[in-house]
């Protein structure tokens, strides 16, 4: 893939990153966020994050279907846009919801076990955003430093949690964010086992 | 029973008037427009089968409302729980456009000296409808001022003579897969079915509802009559009824059913006893920015404490 057409395709992905953020600017100020603007503005930056948390994890294993190197030049951008919106999500609760009040909030947190996996969610992509640069991974390593990046992984678990016991009755949507998480981390699983395999047998042959 | 009435209602204060003639003369003035529009466009289209407008009511004040500022019509109509036809809040509004509200039945029977089956437009006219603006507070936690038109249930008990084994009042809203397309789906256990017990039912807040701002209900909000008791969460107030039964036993319940540790058969507003995933302890009233406190009994403890004297609500939630 040439520079020329990366640069191209990331300007693209930023402009449908900020599609959702500008949709709901562009609806508060034109009235249009319904009967209870701010619980939309909650629903979406929320439904955001979750979309775009399983869209970077989609990514390697795109990668390893199609053989597509490149794309996984596009992981970091999508995870740092899933946590932009993770940011405005628990914004959009500490403000509107608890009008930062610190007391209400920890008591939440303690109580509330969807709270206590949404605040999970977020602070494990906290380091994850923090050391995305080149520049960490260099500092930690690149094993330390993927093995850091791991944390995704429960991120996500933690995310789709959240969202599943937050639903009043009507599950579907939950249901189709796990069953994409559950076949992502799948594919992962079945990948290590099969490649690991694939080591033991080339070893043993090679001793042969 | 003695029973309270609220003690702030001075009529001056009812600021909801203005904004509800406003109102009205805007829907005559679009129904104008429209039947203008119809009739213009080709004349031998009668305007009635062309403007889809509710019917006026001719009601009368009730000193059981709130003087405080109803939510618009916009939001009451846009913004609805009603599973029949969706679980996404803004889905009612469109998916019940053609839902057949006319010709209604509601059937009785049960404990009760007379079964009867009532035309719509019969039981509507069994008593003097009456505004009633009420405050409506959902489990969900939002709220919002809504201006009823309806006459207390116990006018309709009254005239049906319970026998001493009628214990509780079960309501059961219609089954119809063709015009509550989501009652397909398993979400709740259908038909939907709500139940008070007798002195609930008999007190005279709880409404049995026929409008909406001064007008026949607009299908997403129950059409053509619901209950409304605005000292419980909004799932109790169960919406287009057919059959109304008087029971020895406590009612099956829709959401305590789907949900019983968490929706139980009271289900009076509480602040005090939370839901178990989240906080009852505030509300957002609908177009307001800051959370308000909710109220016991949704601010009419007053009227309704009574009935409940003696009861753990923490246990009877």
């Amino acid at each position: 893939m040439p520079r020329r057409w990366i640069v191209l395709l990331k300007v693209i992905v930023w402009a449908l990153c900020l599609c959702p953020v500008s949709l709901l600017a562009w609806k508060a100020t034109h009235d249009e966020l319904g009967a209870n603007p701010l619980s939309e503005v909650t629903l979406s930056t929320g439904h955001w994050t979750l979309y775009l948390l399983l869209t970077t994890l989609a990514i390697s294993p795109l990668r390893k279907i199609t053989g597509l190197n490149w794309v996984i030049r596009f992981r970091r951008l999508v995870g740092l846009f899933a946590f932009f919106y993770g940011c405005l999500h628990l914004m959009t609760y500490l403000w509107f919801d608890k009008f930062f009040d610190v007391h209400e909030i920890v008591k939440d947190i303690y109580k509330r076990p969807f709270i206590t996996a949404g605040m999970t969610a977020w602070t494990l992509m906290l380091p994850l955003a923090l050391t995305s640069t080149a520049a960490s991974i260099r500092w930690l390593g690149g094993k330390r430093w993927q093995t850091l990046h791991r944390l995704v992984y429960a991120s996500a678990i933690a995310g789709v949690v959240h969202f599943w016991w937050l639903v009043k009755r009507d599950l579907t949507r939950p249901e189709i964010m796990a069953a994409i998480l559950v076949s992502l981390l799948g594919f992962r699983m079945i990948d290590r086992l099969v490649s690991n395999r694939a080591i033991q047998t080339s070893a043993v042959s090679q001793e042969r | 029973m003695l029973i309270k009435k609220p003690s702030d209602i001075p009529s001056s204060e009812i600021t909801s008037e203005s904004l509800y003639m406003d109102r009205r003369k805007f829907m005559t003035g679009a129904a104008a427009f429209g039947a203008a529009l119809a009739t213009a466009g080709c004349e031998f289209v009668k305007p009635s089968q062309t403007v889809n407008a509710n019917t006026k009511l001719t009601t009368t004040k009730s000193p059981l409302s709130t003087t405080e500022t109803p939510t618009p019509f916009k939001d009451i109509t846009n913004y609805n729980n009603f599973y029949e036809f969706s679980t996404d809040k803004y889905g009612p509004a469109e998916l019940s456009r053609k839902f057949r509200s006319s010709p209604w039945t509601v059937k009785v029977g049960g404990a009760v000296k007379e079964k009867k089956t009532y035309d719509i437009d019969a039981l509507m006219k069994l008593a003097t409808l009456e505004d009633r603006i009420y405050r409506h507070r959902c489990v969900e936690g939002w709220s919002m001022v809504i201006p009823w038109v309806g006459y207390s249930l116990s006018n309709l008990i009254n005239q049906l003579q319970p026998t001493s084994k009628a214990k509780y009042v079960m309501f059961t809203t219609l089954m119809d897969l063709g015009q509550f397309p989501a009652q397909r789906s398993p979400v709740l256990d259908w038909p939907y079915t709500e139940g008070l017990r007798m002195d609930e039912a008999m007190h005279p807040l709880t409404l049995l509802t026929f409008g909406l701002y001064g007008e026949t209900l607009p299908n997403q909000d129950g059409a053509p009559v619901r209950i409304v008791i605005p000292w419980k969460y909004g799932f109790k107030s169960i919406k287009s009824i057919v059959k109304i039964d008087f029971v020895d036993y406590e009612p099956p319940t829709a959401w305590n059913k789907a949900a019983p540790n968490e929706y139980g058969f009271y289900s009076n507003v509480n602040p005090n006893v939370d839901h178990p995933r989240w906080s009852q302890a505030t509300e957002r009233r609908i177009g307001e920015f800051r959370k308000r406190p909710t109220l016991m009994f949704n601010g009419y403890g007053d009227q309704v404490a009574s009935l409940y004297n003696g009861m753990d609500l923490k246990k009877h939630y």
